[in-house]
Formats: C-alpha cells, structure tokens, sequence
C-alpha cells in the first residue's frame, strides 16, 4: 500500500441556480497522505464545506461535481455509480457534521442510529452490533457507553452528542474523515476536548483527517498541513507551522491578522477589508484582488499556481518570505 | 408523566361538562319532538299526559338536571321513537361503523403514507405528481358524488359489487361484524373506497411535506455520510420522523369518521351511527341526539388523550418535557 491515500485533481463543483451557475468548488487539487491531517480554512461561502461533501459525492442538487477526479487509493469516485459509492461512504471515508443536535436522528436512540450504520456495511446479528456500538462509544470517551445505548441523542450533553456522530464517522475504522466544522457548535473548553481526541484516535487507527473550519486557530493545533480557500479556489497550501509563521498569499496573512490571538490589549483586530465576493459575479482573475492591498492591474488574469520550497500559492504579489 | 395523565383526565371530564350543556341546549333550541311525535288530532288531555310523561313540562334547567341523574346512574334515556333505551340503540349500529371506519382510515393510511413519502422522496418524478394530482381529485370532489358514481360503476354497469346495505353479518365476540365473510366484505367495500379516499388524499399531502423537509435536513446527510442505504434511510429515518403529524391526524381523522360518516352511510344505507343520528334528528328524537353527541364528545376527547400518550412514545423528548 502506497502512502498516498487521497488525490483530488481540478476539482470542480458547481450549483445550476436559476440565477446563474454558482462556482462553489472551482479547480481545487490536492493530496494526502495516509494518517495525515490537513486542515481547510475560509470564510463562509468560500466552497471549503462543499469540497468536503464531494469527497463523499453528497453533493445535493442543484449541485453537482462537473469535473475533476478525486482517487481515493487509487480508485476514482467521481461517476462511481451510487450504489457503489454508499459502499464506500461510512466504510472507507465517513463524515462529521458541524451540529450533532441536527445531525442525529432526535426520535431513534443512539444505540439504535449506531446499529443502523453498523449494519450498512456488515452482517451482524442485533446482540453484536450492540456490543460493536458499546465499543466504539468507549473508545470515544462516553463512559457507561453500554447503558447509554438505549438513551435519546437529546440525553446526551453537546460534547457528548458530538463524541456519538464521531463513533459512528468510525464505526468501520475509515481511511479517512471529513469533518466539518466538528467543533463549532461546542462550547470552548469541550472544544479543546473533542479536537485533542479526534486528533489521538486519528494517530491511533491511522485515519486521515481532513479538518474543515473557519477558525485558524483550531486549525493550526491539530493539522500537519494546512489549505487555505478563497472563492472557490485553494489560493494558499503548504505546512501549517509555514503557512501561519510565514503566509505568501495576502489572504492569508489577511486572515491571520483578524485572529484576536495575534493583537495586542486594546488593539482594534484588523480585518480583511471588503465582503466575500458574490460567487455569481465573481471579478475576473485573481477573485481576492478587489480586497487586496497589493492588487494590481495584472490581477485581472488568471494567477498561476506557484510553489517555493514546501508550500504552494497562487498570487502575482506574494509577501515576501521572511528571513 | 402520570401527574400528565390525572390533569388531561380532569381537563376531560370539564369538557364533558361543558359539552352536555351545549347539546342539551342546542337540542331543546331545535325544536319540540311533541309536535312530531303526537298526532295532531289528538285530544289537549292526551297530549299533556303525554308530554308530562316524558318530562317534558318541566323548565329546561329541571330537565337537565333529571338527564344528570340518570346519566350518573347510566341511563341516557329511551328514545322517542323506537323505545329502547338510548345506550342499547347506539351500541347496536356501532360496530357497523366502527369497521367501516377502521376499514377506511386504516386503508387510507396505509396506501397513502408509502405514496406520500413516494412523492416527497421523488418531487420531480412523473409517478410522484401523478400521485400529487390525484390527491388534488381526492380532496375536491365531493364525497357524495364520488359515492353515487361508485355505486354507477361497479354497482349498477359492471355488477360486481352489491349498492348498498350491510350484507350478512358473523357474530364474533358478541358484536355483529361484516368484515369476516367474502359477501360481508363485498358489502364493505364500497362505502369504505368512498370514505377512505379524502382521508387518503391528507394522507399522501402529510407524508409528502413531512419527507421533503426531513429529506434537506442534515440527519439524512449524515445517514448517508454513513453509507446508510436510500430504503433503511426512508424505513427507520423518515418514517419515524414524519409520524407526530400523522398519528395527529390519523386519530382526529377516526374520530370524526366515526361520529360522522352520515353522507357514505347514508348513500349507501349503511345502518351505522350516522345513519342513526340524521334519522332522529329528522325524527326529533332528543334522547338519541344528546347521548350521541355526548357519546362522540367524549371519543374525541379519549382520542386526543391517546394521540398525545403516542407522542411520548414516537418522540422521546416530549415525554421528557412533561415529565418535568
């Protein structure tokens, strides 16, 4: 087995709304290796959510990836008939969602839900696939986890609620999981909590992560690589310690500059100038230069991707690397 | 929870209150039976013995309060015109519109949830708005004209079907019932295809919103995330998600079905309840109309209870709530 496990090559993912065609994932590439985790950052609306939909192919319409490959270990799920795709989802890559609370079934009791995406992948009988569950829920940190089996969802706490869709993501020990925005919808110090957790169970069972958030900073203490997203597109990947010590895209260093962590007492935060531009009316070449300090004319085309020694960017008037 | 039960029992019994109140009111306010029951020609001293018998000489408050008494002792009176009493009359065409109902709003349910969720799973398909168009027929066209061309059609030009009537019965349980013979449930099935196909209309509409909005939800995404295959996510998911509404209506549905299937019972000579109850209402039996209308208030309100006990078991969390 390689080492590659996730390749995405040019992806694209469009919604056909009667206002026109919205550009939500244009052109997105990249790697992963197995174990890895890679955090995706932007604003909302910058397509980093639906990049992660596509990975499984639940794209709802009037959405749908109009190109582009994504293999996952070697095996190409763009046009993979349906059937085949359940198979994989849930098996091979799984997903957690931002909010627990909408993302469990509110009338089925945990145990019941866990049963359910047991026995999509594998006949069990209903005794074992409750002993599977009771396993699962332990090894995520719920305790008592086999009388907690017959509880609702709205009986459990935030954290916890989270901790079951995250047993169920790893029901089937996947080789990768997309989770989007995991700990939103948490209170801060479970926040902390459940990130140090999932990054442990990712170093334990050797699954990838791809960790989807607007918030840099939870970005930065549990991801090894780091892609940041703008309008569509990846405009800067590399590193996480790089990329955050050292941005080469504005946006970046834009973003970076709003964290309350970086200012000073008293300092008003900055922040990056303007609003994240209308994907139906995006301006033509780079689309970040209408809020860009350093745009010129030449940012009307298209800028190239370019690489330096460890990270890859795409502007016409990169910061300066630091010394 | 039992706390829940003991106030909605007490809240019951104070609508029952109300309610024989209204009816008995109502009822008086309709107008005198004596003038229908006695002949005209009948001596003045005839007719005061008469009316003095059935306690009609009486002020309306005297004549409420003889009616509590005998409910409190379980007599609800004699009918006028048939001279038994009340209770035994109503109990007899009971079951007769008991099955039909059950026969009607059971069917209805379950034809039209699996279309509903057909046509909410499938919005854009061709069967799912053949479907929506038919429930659209369903609720428009009125149930005595679809009564009348039923009996056309299978009745009068393809004969396969009786017109009218109950049909031989079996006494199973001591209770006469048409639904366990071949030529009892010929009978049936007519009127019951006539009260069954609004029900089955609402029906289909409830299932078909309810599944569009739990299919956008993320629950289903999630599911799906899991590999959860489309028939164990509609099964075990959006069925158990979409039944608040429609455990509500199917039980306000029975309810009112049983107490007024009067138009199908009475194109089709059905001898239920509602066949009853426009019969003396014509007749002005007073004895059938309170106890009827008292009998159906209290059905309604023993079917709102069990609707709201379903909930605590469909949807967990309101059992907690009122727990609290």
């Amino acid at each position: 087995m390689s080492a590659l496990l996730l390749e995405v090559r040019d992806l694209r993912t469009h919604f056909f709304t009667r206002a026109g065609v919205v550009k939500a994932v244009d052109g997105v590439s990249f790697t992963m290796e197995r174990g890895q985790v890679l955090g995706l950052v932007g604003e909302s609306g910058s397509g980093k959510s639906v990049t992660g939909f596509s990975l499984l192919g639940l794209v709802d319409p009037p959405g749908r990836i109009v190109g582009g490959s994504i293999r996952l270990d070697g095996e190409e799920l763009v046009g993979m008939p349906l059937d085949e795709l359940r198979r994989l989802r849930g098996r091979r890559i799984a997903m957690v969602f931002q909010d627990p609370m909408m993302t469990l079934n509110p009338v089925l009791t945990v145990g019941a839900q866990m049963t359910l995406a047991i026995r999509a992948h594998e006949k069990v009988t209903g005794v074992a696939a409750r002993e599977r569950a009771a396993s699962v829920l332990t090894r995520v940190g719920i305790p008592d986890a086999a009388a907690r089996l017959d509880a609702y969802p709205h009986e459990f706490s935030g954290g916890m609620r989270q901790r079951v869709a995250i047993a169920i993501a790893m029901t089937h020990s996947p080789g990768l999981i997309v989770a989007d925005e995991p700990t939103t919808a948490l209170d801060v110090s479970i926040q902390a909590q459940i990130l140090h957790e999932m990054r442990e169970l990712s170093r334990e069972s050797g699954t990838a992560l791809v960790w989807i958030s607007h918030d840099l900073a939870t970005v930065s203490s549990v991801a090894e690589r780091i892609m940041v997203m703008y309008a569509g597109r990846l405009v800067e990947e590399g590193p996480t310690a790089t990329v955050l010590r050292d941005p080469r895209h504005p946006y970046t260093r834009g973003l970076l500059d709003s964290l309350p962590a970086t200012a000073r007492p008293g300092q008003e935060l900055r922040q990056v100038p303007g609003n994240t531009p209308s994907l139906l009316a995006l301006p033509p070449g780079c689309p970040f230069a209408p809020r860009c300090v350093r745009a010129s004319e030449r940012c009307v085309e298209d800028p190239e991707h370019r690489v330096d020694a460890v990270r890859a960017f795409r502007c016409h008037h990169p910061l300066e690397r630091a010394a | 929870m039992s706390g829940y039960i003991i106030q909605r029992c007490l809240q019951a019994v104070v609508v029952m209150f109300a309610m024989s109140v209204i009816v008995f009111v109502g009822v008086y306010a309709i107008g005198n039976p004596m003038d229908v029951l006695i002949p005209l020609d009948a001596p003045q001293d005839v007719r005061a013995l008469i009316i003095a018998r059935f306690g009609l000489d009486l002020p309306l408050w005297k004549q409420y309060l003889v009616f509590l008494g005998n409910v409190a002792q379980g007599d609800f009176g004699r009918s006028f015109v048939y001279a038994i009493p009340v209770l035994d009359l109503i109990v007899s065409r009971l079951p007769a519109t008991l099955e039909l109902t059950l026969a009607a709003v059971i069917g209805a349910a379950a034809i039209g949830v699996p279309l509903g969720i057909w046509a909410g799973y499938r919005p854009d398909a061709l069967s799912s708005k053949t479907i929506m168009g038919v429930s659209i027929l369903g609720f428009s066209v009125p149930t005595f004209w679809v009564g009348l061309i039923l009996i056309l059609t299978f009745a009068v030009w393809l004969g396969w079907l009786p017109a009218g009537g109950r049909g031989p019965v079996d006494v199973v349980l001591g209770v006469e019932w048409s639904i366990f013979s071949l030529e009892g449930l010929s009978h049936l099935l007519l009127p019951a295809v006539n009260l069954a196909l609004f029900k089955l209309a609402m029906m289909i509409r409830l299932a078909r919103a309810g599944t569009r909005e739990v299919m956008l939800t993320d629950t289903i995404k999630f599911a799906r995330a899991a590999g959860l295959s489309e028939g164990t996510i509609v099964r075990h998911h959006v069925l158990k998600l979409i039944a608040v509404p429609i455990v509500t209506v199917f039980g306000l549905e029975l309810g009112s079905t049983l107490a007024f299937a009067v138009v199908t019972e009475t194109i089709f000579s059905w001898p239920g309840v509602g066949k009853l109850i426009i019969d003396s209402i014509t007749s002005l039996d007073r004895p059938v109309m309170v106890a009827y209308l008292i009998l159906v208030a209290l059905l309604f309100v023993t079917i709102n209870l069990l609707i709201d006990l379903a909930y605590a078991v469909l949807d967990p969390r309101v059992a907690r709530s009122r727990a609290a």
